[in-house]
This record gives C-alpha cells, structure tokens and sequence, in this order.
C-alpha cells in the first residue's frame, strides 16, 4: 500500500474515495492498538502534535491527545483561553511562533471556516482540521464512515438521513461530503430556516418531514441543536423542535429494523434525541468515540509518513 | 502654446470622435483639430505622440476610500492621488470614513489642501450624511458644499433609518448635491463574509442575500420618487438592483448608479480558497448577478464605473477570512478591467469613456469634455498595451488586489490634469 498523499487534512472535499478507505483500513489497525492492555506502541516517537483548540471541545481535543499518546508522539494543547489570542495574538503569528519550535503537526479547532487553509498556506507542519467554523469536521466525518462500515459491513448504497441544523454544522457538511464519496445516498432533514440556500447542489436530498423520511434511512444522524439559535429566529422554542424534529421512541418505530443511530456530541437529550433512544439498541454513539481514538491515530500515522 | 497632443483617437463622446490634434495653453483646450497627426511644432512646446492611443476627457473615479485623516498606514491623500493618475484618472471622489470622519468643513477643506499639495489627481470630497456617520441627524450640507463637498454618503454604514435618508435626499436637493446610497440592510446581511448561496453553503462561510442590497435599493428609489432628490447607487452589485433601476429610470426618477470592476469580472466563486483579497462589501455575487451588471452598463442602466478603491493593510487582511476586512483596491486596475469589457465586446469605447468620464462628471456636476475652454485633463490610453498586475509596482500604498497575477490588455499611458502631465507610462 502507498502512503498518504495529502500533507494536510483540511476537509473532505479534498480526499479521494481511495484515500479514505486508506485512512479506515489503517484506523481499523489502530483500533486493536486500544484494546490492548498496554496501550502504546512507539511509532511517532520524537514527533511533536500541537494542538490549538480557539473553540471548547471535549471529545475531539482529548480524542486527538489520546491518539498522538497511544502512538509515543508528545503533545500540547493550546486553548484561546490560555493562548496568546486572549491579548490580541493573531493567527498567524501564534502558530508562526509555535513553528519556530519545530512541531511535525499542528491540529486546529477555529470558529472561522477556512483558518486551517489559512495555516496550511504559511505553515511547514502538517495542518489538520479538528473543525473550521461551519465549514468542515472531517475526521467526525472519518470517524463516522468507520462506524457505519464496521456495523453494516458497506457503505456503497446505504441511505444516510442528517436531522436537524444543517446550515450551521461542519458535521453535516463533512459528512454529505464523505458519504457521498462512499457511494452512500444523503438526505438532510431540519425545520427551513436551518436549510442553507443551495443545500441541493451538494446532491443530498431535502426531506421536510422527518416522519416521512426516517423509514427510508438505514443510517439516522441527529445534529446537536444549539440553544442560542432562538436568538436568530430559526426555532421558537426546544419543546417545538423536539416534537417535530426530535427523534424519539414513537418516531423510531417507522424506521428500518436494523437502522444506526448516531450522533456527534454534545447531546441534548430530550431535544433532538431521546434519552430511551441515546441509550437504545440502535444507537451506536460510544462507539463513534471510540473510533474517533482510532482514526485519529491512522490520520497522525499517515500524515507523518507512515503506510 | 504649452502641449500638443498629436494623432490619437479623440473621443469626446456627443462632440467628436476622429483622429485630431489636441492644443492645450494654460492649463486648458485651446483647439482640437481633425486631421493632423504632423507638423512642426515650436521647440518649447511639448509633443506627445498618441498615433493608435485613445484621447479622452480624464477619467473620474466616483468612489474612493483615501483614508486620510486617520488610517495612513492604508493609504494617504497623496498616494491615492499617485495612484489614482496612474490608473488613469484626473480626478477621484474620495470618500468621508475617515477618522474623524468628513462630516464638517474642516476635514473637508483639509483633504483638498492635501490633494493641493500632492500634485496629483483632483480630489472631490464627499461629505458624510451624519455627524460621526452614526445615522441619527444631518450634517451641515450647505456647509459643506460651500467647503467644496460634491455629494453626501454614510458609505460603509447604510442609513438604516427611512425618515433620515428621505431627510437627507430632500436637503441636498437643497445644497444642489447628490446622495449616494451604501444599499444594505444590515439585519439581512448581518455577520455576513460572502454572497448567500452554493458556495457559501459549500465553505461554510455565512452569506449575504441579495435582497439585503435590493431590498434597500427599492426604498432608496421609492425615497428619491417622493422627494425629487438626486440619488445615486454605490457598487451596485445584484440583478435584482440592476432591474429596479431600469424601471425606475423608465418611470423618470432621479436616479444614477456605479459598478465596480470586481463585480463586473468575479463571482462568487472566487472565494473557494478563502483568500481574504476576495472579500468586500457588498460581496462577489453570482455569474447572473454580473452578467447582469455588465447588461447594465452596456445598456445605460448603470451610469458610471466605479472601483471603490478600499485600501488596507496585512493587519486587516492577513487574518481568517471571517475576519478579515471587506474591501480591495482598484484604483491601478479599473481601467484596464473596463478596457477587456471592451475587447469582450461588451461596451464600445466612447461608452467606457462615458462610464469612466462623462457620466461621472454629470453626477457630481464637473466640467467634463475636451472641447476649447474646457479645463485641460485628458487621458491616453493605449487600448492594447499588455501587462501583468503585480500589486509590488502600485503607487498605492497598499496591496490588497483580487487581480495580482493577471494578464491585461490596455491601461492609460499618460495623465494630464489642467495641461500639466501627472503620469507618463514610461517615466
């Protein structure tokens, strides 16, 4: 097997079918490297992962700090807080600064789509994406495809349903992205006011209903709902979203009977999912944390060379 | 005799268009005659070969940000003014966002001993529609045009207010001065980086609909309608604006308009690399909207080009894309974008001479022309002069242009203003 192309994982837009089913068989390799009692092997020893998180997160930060750790890389992780941002450090010269000390890859969280595009402009480490604004997060999007491929056995085919704010989920983005390159169908679900205008030509599907699409869906995707959004007119209340977008036991009947539930963090239960479905049979939630871990290792492994 | 300009294409458009000879004595016409191309001049007067040049009426630039007072790190009156010669134009209308603000007789008897001073382009101010353009009363416009203000604006910030902008078009009916219109509704645009569409959803940027431009365009006419007061539209940028004017000036209101070459030559999907010398307001819209825009100006819709020249330094522009300032410049590339609409086929030469010169004079009520007893500024173009833009060799002081890279056909070779010449191509 060749290594990887791609110097940086800036979205999935620019990754091949073939490179992702790289980046999986590789995280499949990675995964056994956790269940093992000690879990480290010394494969990135030497190598330095910076971490610059300007949005919270805390499955993402401490998935990418577990997987630099399970591979002997040492890692720091910088938040805004205890950045040099917080006194009016831009960008660019925080991370210019941090490459003076030589780092082999630096991962960033940013609140403004395209900053790690940005970086990767003016940096020499690798840049990875741990989310850019509304734009893309695509090792959720990676992580996400190892789940379904290793529950179904195939993505090619499979009808994956998003439900909820689409317009402003990196999530949603990555993941119509990602599927589609699989060969997998999308269709996106939410109240209006939260479809961005040209959602259409990504190719996915708009379904108003989420009651009439859910059937249709071997793969349900519930997108966190963020409680500030009122403040844009996009919804008048949670009580409303949830009992029209919200997915609940009543609701899960009309889906398949081998249908995944899935769902990226935080939840709100009692939102957008319930807890008796968050905690159900189908839902497959943990286990997309725990490929996280390893796609995350696959992504370090590879952008450092590895094959 | 001071100057002769020997053997170009004179086109002063609705006077003459032909080959001729230019005569300029005192800083004026003295005599256009058809014809000529040789002869012997004396030896003091000085002779400028313009056989296969265009010679026109010096061109205007309806709206430019110089950022003097107060941001000179971006641009100052007189590098403005440099570049503004270099681009072609004699004269530039310059814009009343500064800090302070133009929006009293001092700042705008300042600007113009600056532009005294630099030796340049003209300049004309335009004075702020609001003290501190905080769009909660009116400045002194009578003031101000007797401090030499041509036309009031808040641009940069759209008068939200409905009852200020019709109190504004009415008293500068008054103080006989235009007003010219920032169009955008600033709930609708709010947080905004580029145009709402695909590509927006695509790169996850927040977008800008077009109806926060239209929207606006539509009160601003129906406003103009009921007060008989001048208005001209800035950086007219959607098609649906394009179309209310055309109706509008069918009905016989008052109205003029501009667009600016970036809207007239990139859409949208310019920006997919998040470069932030792709982002200005009102943003990069889509292929229909400029295809829309150059219709108009072909068609007498749009009356004038316009660059809005809006310098900035790194410090703005060298951040995340959602962050980085709106604005680019254009006073060095405006003519040679107008000029490839012209080898596009899209407008005539004596139309962009209207666009570029006559039209904007009109609007701001300027002597224009080249015809005996005019004021002597004049514009050379070499119509296939090809060149790459290179922002490094820009009198402007700054470098924030979509275009660094481009090849282009046709810029403006010599730049005369009141007999003297301001700019040679080859100095």
């Amino acid at each position: 097997m060749g290594g990887m192309r791609h110097k940086h994982i800036l979205d999935m837009a620019s990754l091949s079918d073939a490179d992702i089913r790289m980046i999986l068989d590789t995280a499949v390799r990675m995964k056994e490297i956790s269940r093992r009692p000690i879990k480290k092997v010394p494969t990135l020893r030497g190598k330095t992962v910076v971490q610059f998180f300007y949005e919270p997160s805390t499955r993402t930060k401490s998935s990418f700090d577990l997987a630099a750790k399970r591979l002997s890389a040492d890692s720091l992780s910088f938040s805004k807080a205890t950045s040099s941002a917080v006194k009016g450090e831009t960008l660019l010269d925080t991370v210019q600064n941090i490459e003076a000390m030589q780092p082999d890859v630096i991962i960033i969280r940013h609140g403004s789509a395209g900053a790690p595009h940005f970086l990767a402009h003016h940096c020499e480490a690798s840049v990875i994406n741990a989310g850019d604004g509304m734009h893309a997060h695509p090792t959720q999007a990676l992580l996400d495809l190892m789940t379904v491929r290793e529950k179904m056995g195939r993505l090619r085919g499979l009808d994956l349903l998003i439900v909820g704010d689409i317009a402003h989920s990196r999530v949603a983005r990555s993941n119509i992205v990602g599927f589609q390159k699989m060969g997998a169908h999308v269709t996106v679900c939410g109240p209006p006011t939260m479809m961005p205008i040209g959602i259409e030509q990504m190719g996915v599907k708009v379904a108003p209903s989420l009651d009439d699409a859910i059937g249709g869906a071997d793969v349900i995707m519930m997108l966190r709902i963020q409680k500030e959004r009122q403040a844009q007119f996009l919804m008048p209340d949670e009580r409303e979203y949830a009992a029209v977008f919200g997915l609940n036991l009543e609701r899960l009947q009309k889906a398949s009977d081998d249908v995944l539930i899935m769902h990226p963090g935080p939840m709100n239960r009692g939102v957008e999912i319930a807890p008796e479905v968050a905690d159900g049979p189908y839902a497959v939630i943990l286990e997309q944390v725990t490929n996280g871990v390893a796609v995350r290792m696959a992504l370090l492994y590879l952008v450092l060379g590895g094959k | 005799m001071d100057l002769i300009i020997r053997g170009g294409r004179i086109i002063d458009p609705g006077h003459f268009d032909g080959e001729a000879d230019l005569y300029i004595n005192e800083g004026r016409i003295a005599a256009l005659k058809p014809g000529g191309g040789t002869g012997e001049a004396e030896k003091s007067v000085k002779v400028i070969a313009a056989r296969g040049k265009i010679v026109a009426p010096g061109l205007i630039d309806l709206h430019v940000h110089l950022r003097e007072p107060g941001e000179e790190y971006k641009e100052t009156i007189a590098s403005g003014c440099r570049a503004a010669v270099a681009g072609g134009f004699t004269a530039v209308c310059a814009m009343p966002n500064t800090h302070p603000p133009n929006d009293c007789a001092q700042v705008t008897e300042f600007i113009l001993e600056r532009a005294q001073s630099a030796g340049a382009a003209r300049v004309y101010p335009v004075a702020a529609i609001s003290p501190g353009l905080a769009g909660k009363g009116l400045t002194p416009f009578y003031e101000l045009a007797a401090a030499g203000a041509v036309a009031f604006t808040d641009d940069g910030l759209p008068v939200a207010n409905s009852l200020l902008m019709r109190r504004a078009l009415e008293y500068a009916r008054g103080a006989g001065c235009p007003v010219i219109a920032h169009c955008e509704d600033p709930l609708l645009s709010a947080d905004g980086a580029m145009n709402e569409g695909p590509t927006a959803t695509r790169l996850g940027l927040r977008g800008i609909p077009n109806v926060a431009e239209s929207a606006m365009v539509q009160r601003d006419i129906a406003l103009a309608g009921l007060t008989g007061g001048k208005l001209h539209l800035a950086h007219v940028s959607t098609r649906e604006a394009v179309d209310a004017i055309r109706i509008a000036k069918s009905q016989g209101v008052a109205v003029t308009a501009e667009a600016a070459p970036h809207h007239f030559t990139l859409d949208d999907e310019a920006v997919c690399d998040y470069d932030p010398n792709m982002k200005m307001y009102p943003p990069l819209r889509t292929a229909a909207d400029r295809d829309a825009i150059r219709q108009g100006l072909a068609d007498g819709t749009i009356d004038a080009i316009a660059s809005d020249h809006a310098p900035h330094s790194s410090i703005e522009k060298q951040l995340e894309f959602d962050l980085a300032a709106n604005g680019v410049i254009g006073l060095e590339t405006s003519l040679p974008l107008a000029l490839k609409l012209v080898h596009d086929g899209v407008l005539s030469l004596p139309r962009l001479v209207e666009l570029m010169a006559c039209h904007p004079a009109r609007i701001i009520g300027v002597p224009c022309g080249l015809q005996t007893g005019m004021p002597a500024d004049i514009t050379i173009i070499d119509p296939d002069a090809v060149f790459t833009v290179s922002a490094d060799n820009f009198r402007s002081q700054s470098r924030n242009t979509p275009f660094e890279g481009w090849t282009l056909k046709g810029r403006a070779t010599t730049t005369i203003v009141a007999g003297r010449v301001v700019f040679a191509l080859d100095d």
